[in-house]
């Protein structure tokens, strides 16, 4: 059988047994709507109630402030969508975001200028970190929100949470994160980092795909984003996916009661990756070096191109992923390595490697072994490298032109 | 992206790849801003005929397999021939591209005519007597 070596953990990761095992019932026997009036239905209800507090718990907020949602996107869309028009953005129509947040975020902040809204997309540094003193200049009364991921999933970049929850609420703006990335990789406490609104997913951590949540402090007033038989409090209608729910509710639980004893193995297992594969020369970290993701891994490796470094270690066995433009379809690379300041010559060959606790020091090897050899096929293929070095003064002077 | 099987063939075991050395005829199109730069090295015969071909190309799958792709449909023939090689054939030879990547089969048709151009401009004819342009592609391609 081929080998499968699966890195690519921020794109999405295998459904544990211990989330399969809590599912399981649901999808079966316990198929009740927790809206109906008899046993079966409630027994729907009660499970939906527990999932809820445990999911209220991984982030230290309360049931009643967990709206489950059909996952991260979904979640970023209630929260900016949702709240703009409601009666807590007392009707002003700024909104602060960044240059490298997810297109769940970066596309709906884009709409709402539609409908005539105004929006700041603040730059980063070249580690990937917000311009705060940006931040201060910019924000004023008419700002409503301001929404900041909590971890970048291109570069693993983290933001510093409670440092812009405080300057939003200086201003009277209220602050959502997008913790898709976030959640059960890094500590993360609503209360203690004062964060207004949260959205976060199930299959960044081991959970089902489809399900997530919008965390809404008490008091905050937002629209619904689907309307129909009053579900979620009416914000997110719909029959509510059971066995989704109480999947999210375990792979929450698992990954925030497990965090200091995954993550610690998780970053040395990712240190070591990065050293071996910092070895192959013009070869760049991106993303900050001390802030980041346990489990992310960045690159750009000079004079390749970004597609067929994935192409080839698919051949490999090795799932990765990459920021290149021929991944997205468009010309240009992502949005994320545009705003970092790499130059559009060398950003195509960007690679991310994204470890779980599935992997193993053992698979660490096998990349290590594999990759260096790829990169060197590909390069000895490039009419970029010439000698064991990037020429890309041929590659300039053609784009002068 | 959804490759055909013969584009993955061609991507991870691409022929001709490489240079030749006392190449009559070398072309260059596409630039590392988009993502691609193709370079083809021809060697022609006196008789006209394309003897080898070799590429080199720094690009995504579809830019190698194309590049793959169209020197292997051109070594062997003459000139003449070479030129009625259209990237819609290199597309269709390899099951078709996914409609993203026809710009690269685009350029693999480019870096064949920007070579053989070179090719006459060496021998000291006017390219663009026989190719209708100079196809000095990589200044006027464009994405």
């Amino acid at each position: 059988m081929k080998r499968l070596v699966y890195t690519d953990n921020a794109a999405t990761t295998p459904i544990s047994k211990n989330v399969y095992n809590a599912m399981q019932p649901w999808l079966t026997g316990g198929f009740g709507n927790p809206s109906s009036l008899y046993g079966l239905a409630w027994d729907a209800k009660r499970a939906m109630d527990g999932a809820r507090a445990t999911v209220a718990k991984g982030i230290g907020c309360d049931p009643d402030e967990i709206i489950f949602t059909g996952g991260g996107s979904q979640a970023d869309n209630l929260a900016i969508k949702g709240f703009m028009p409601g009666r807590t953005a007392k009707g002003r129509k700024h909104i602060i975001t960044s240059k490298i947040e997810h297109h769940a975020v970066l596309y709906t902040c884009q709409y709402m200028e539609t409908l005539g809204y105004r929006v700041t997309y603040l730059d980063v540094d070249a580690q990937g970190r917000v311009d705060l003193g940006q931040l201060r200049r910019e924000i004023s009364e008419d700002t409503a929100l301001v929404t900041i991921m909590a971890a970048n999933n291109e570069i693993g970049t983290i933001q510093p949470l409670a440092e812009i929850a405080q300057i939003a609420h200086e201003a009277g703006a209220l602050f959502h994160t997008d913790a898709v990335q976030g959640v059960g990789h890094m500590p993360i406490d609503v209360h203690a980092m004062d964060i207004d609104m949260l959205s976060l997913t199930a299959h960044k951590i081991r959970g089902p795909k489809g399900i997530g949540a919008l965390y809404v402090k008490k008091g905050i007033d937002i629209v619904p984003l689907v309307h129909g038989g009053g579900q979620e409090r009416g914000k997110m209608c719909g029959t509510e996916n059971i066995a989704g729910i109480v999947g999210l509710a375990e792979a929450v639980r698992d990954a925030t009661a497990r965090m200091d004893e995954i993550l610690p193995r998780v970053q040395a297992m990712r240190d070591r990756l990065v050293e071996g594969i910092m070895k192959i020369p013009y070869t760049h970290y991106t993303g900050d070096p001390v802030n980041r993701l346990p489990g992310t891994a960045s690159f750009i490796f000079e004079a390749i191109e970004g597609e067929g470094l994935i192409m080839r270690l698919n051949n490999e066995g090795i799932c990765g992923s990459t920021g290149s433009a021929c991944s997205t379809g468009s010309l240009d690379p992502s949005h994320v390595l545009m705003a970092i300041g790499l130059p559009h010559e060398i950003a195509h060959g960007s690679l991310r490697l994204t470890l779980g606790e599935q992997n193993t020091e053992e698979e660490v090897d096998y990349i290590l072994e594999k990759l260096p050899q790829v990169v060197e096929t590909l390069r000895s293929m490039s009419p970029v490298w010439e000698n064991g070095k990037p020429n890309m003064t041929a590659a300039t002077e053609l784009h002068a032109h | 992206m959804q490759y055909s099987d013969k584009v993955l063939d061609h991507f991870s075991n691409p022929r001709n790849v490489g240079e030749i050395a006392d190449a009559n005829g070398v072309g260059e199109v596409g630039n590392a801003k988009c993502g691609d730069i193709m370079k083809i090295y021809l060697k022609v015969s006196d008789d006209g005929i394309i003897e080898d071909v070799k590429f080199k190309t720094f690009g995504c799958g579809a830019a190698i397999a194309t590049s793959s792709m169209a020197t292997e449909m051109v070594k062997g023939k003459s000139l003449e021939e070479a030129l009625k090689l259209t990237n819609k054939a290199v597309a269709e030879a390899l099951d078709g591209l996914p409609p993203v990547k026809m710009h690269c089969s685009v350029l693999a048709e480019e870096a064949l005519r920007s070579a053989i151009a070179d090719y006459y401009k060496r021998m000291g004819k006017d390219p663009s007597e026989i190719l209708g342009c100079d196809c000095d592609c990589a200044h006027c391609h464009e994405h």
